[in-house]
């Protein structure tokens, strides 16, 4: 088949315990702005069991169809009934692109979907447009025009590259969540649903779940915060983060924290931004003792106004903050919290 | 038991990353380390040789060079180290860079194979499971504890919000997370041992089952269309005043923008 007779765009919309991921609605935004430029259509995938209730959310954030797998072998996530499920829509509808959230489960099931298609998969995405390849044409080479040319960071977000998949099909790339924007929900719409079962038939690569252990879930989704108050190793101790969690509560704000932070133990690991954490990009991101290691400047860097308070006047993350305060947080910190109580009649 | 590990040889992001005067990497002033999730997963392997009696052939594709890292690995107790080096399999995506591998495991006998989940370079997660998927292997990523029982191995496998515990029978692959583990360091007669030891070395001829078009550069289904260092954002304003200006110069940044 030739390559300009794969169409659409697929967007993997993930669910757990079937609650959609937020990063399904993100990567339909994206993939909705992608299919525009090329005149076709976004299609969410779901997989799951019992779960095609979903599908009218997916089509309130932008999915002009939804293809549902919905068997039993797919109530919880294993790589290999998800895979072949996957797999087997790719290779049925033949998408020019597939969209896969840079999860847990986006980083397992991309990579063995992409080898089973024999196609490439560019990993963590950050950016995602339409354009040529190659971007400057050498005397007798042919520049290949709408190809999705994919952005991502790499060493440690010291570089970024941007990659094209110029001869296969589907063209696969993992998407950082909290990056991309989901569109306002359109109220009312209803999914164009397509049923497909490939059939399963559990063989050695089907592993077997014992046991689901749940985290506690005691802290806010630092992914969805307006505004986050986040501290770094400067703030001193667990204790100490009370001056930040005041801010935050002034605030309507959330606090979130660097990796220093989790790795003395003052907060758990779901708090954490940057490379290794999560991506934010809040209205309002403090920055507080926080000396700005690039891994954690790559978390954060898209916020829409950054506020760094630190007592090294040479910290990095005054290369990157809007409003840098050179000075002693335990100082700061209370008295801007006492002002902005003040102020907002708190 | 048999197990197979691959490991990798990255620069050391981490201490710090070094830049020519015209803003590029400077990679060859950078260390290099035995990439701390393959770490993780070596140590796995060492724990588990430890408890049930294992051989652990330690395995790398890279250049000559990455010899190094294999004498590391076996200074820490690993049996038998292998370099897969040849110019052919030069500029590999992950794609490339898991057949090679594959091409390379087929010639070994395993019961497991341990790859780290990702290498600190490119981020990717994506060469374990795509071994996984060449050799028709059950894959379990993102291992956070890693026990065998009899014919078969019990994994926490870790996701954001909770882990699984899984049960699958050997041969199959596992990822391993960096929280794994603590790294043994290497002893002193290890080091001596190491460098006694034989590294076997492979190139593309000892690949099997491998088509030339699946390898390197030309075998890589994404290319390259630029690479850049960052560009970040400016600096803002950077004020040192006291705190009671520090926090009126704020409120008002605050009002300006409509903050508050």
């Amino acid at each position: 088949m030739a390559l300009e007779e794969f169409k659409g765009v697929f967007v993997f919309a993930q669910q757990v315990d079937n609650v959609l991921d937020g990063v399904a609605f993100e990567l339909l935004g994206k993939g909705k702005e992608l299919a525009n430029d090329l005149n076709t259509e976004v299609t969410a995938v779901l997989l799951g069991a019992g779960v095609g209730s979903l599908a009218d959310q997916l089509a309130e954030y932008g999915a002009d169809r939804v293809i549902v797998v919905d068997d039993p072998e797919l109530k919880e996530y294993r790589t290999e009934p998800y895979a072949h499920a996957l797999a087997s829509v790719l290779n049925e509808y033949k998408p020019e692109i597939v969209l896969v959230g840079a999860t847990a489960i986006g980083r397992d099931l991309g990579p063995t979907v992409s080898a089973r298609l024999k196609t490439g998969l560019t990993a963590d995405c950050t950016v995602l447009e339409i354009g040529d390849f190659p971007l400057n044409v050498a005397p007798g080479q042919t520049q290949l025009h709408n190809q999705l040319l994919m952005t991502r960071p790499a060493f440690g977000g010291n570089t970024i590259a941007t990659i094209a998949c110029p001869d296969h099909r589907p063209q696969m790339a993992t998407v950082r969540p909290g990056v991309m924007q989901k569109i306002a929900p359109i109220a009312g719409a209803k999914a164009n649903v397509v049923e497909f079962n490939p059939g399963f038939t559990p063989d050695n690569r089907y592993v077997e779940i014992l046991n689901v252990v749940k985290a506690v879930k005691n802290t806010a989704n630092i992914m969805d915060a307006k505004i986050l108050v986040s501290g770094g190793r400067g703030v001193g101790s667990k204790e100490n983060f009370k001056l930040l969690e005041d801010l935050a509560e002034v605030l309507g704000g959330t606090v979130s924290c660097s990796r220093a932070v989790v790795e003395n133990g003052w907060q758990p690991v779901d708090l954490q931004v940057g490379q290794t954490g999560k991506t934010v990009r809040p209205q309002i991101y403090f920055a507080i003792g926080i000396s700005g290691a690039i891994q954690h400047v790559a978390g954060m860097e898209e916020s829409d106004l950054i506020v760094a308070i630190n007592k090294d006047e040479d910290a990095p993350i005054f290369d990157v903050a809007d409003y840098g305060l050179v000075g002693d947080l335990n100082k700061i910190v209370p008295a801007l919290t006492a002002a902005l109580k003040a102020e907002l009649g708190k | 038991m048999k197990i197979v590990v691959c490991i990798k040889q990255v620069p050391d992001t981490k201490g710090g990353v070094k830049f020519n005067p015209d803003g590029t990497l400077d990679r060859a002033a950078m260390l290099t380390i035995m990439n701390p999730d393959d770490k993780a997963g070596l140590e796995a392997a060492l724990r588990l040789k430890e408890q049930h009696g294992a051989e652990v052939t330690v395995i790398t594709m890279g250049l000559p060079k990455a010899d190094e890292v294999l004498r590391e690995a076996m200074a820490m107790g690993a049996d038998k180290g292998i370099l897969v080096t040849d110019r052919v399999l030069g500029g590999a995506d992950t794609w490339a860079t898991s057949t090679t591998l594959a091409g390379a495991i087929r010639n070994l006998e395993y019961d497991l194979i341990i790859t780290g989940r990702q290498a600190i370079d490119g981020d990717t997660a994506q060469v374990g499971p795509q071994i996984a998927e060449h050799l028709g292997l059950p894959v379990i990523s993102y291992a956070q504890d890693i026990k065998v029982d009899g014919d078969s191995v019990i994994v926490q496998r870790q996701y954001e919000d909770r882990y699984h515990e899984l049960k699958a029978k050997m041969p199959c692959l596992i990822t391993a997370l960096s929280e794994l583990n603590e790294p043994r360091y290497m002893t002193p007669g290890g080091i001596f041992d190491a460098y006694d030891k034989e590294v076997t070395v492979w190139g593309r001829a000892d690949l099997k089952d491998v088509d030339d078009s699946d390898l390197g550069l030309k075998g890589s289904p994404t290319k390259i269309a630029k690479a850049s260092d960052k560009v970040r954002k400016g600096a803002g304003e950077k004020v040192v005043l006291d705190t009671d200006e520090a926090v009126a110069y704020l409120m008002g940044k605050f009002k300006e923008k409509h903050v508050i």
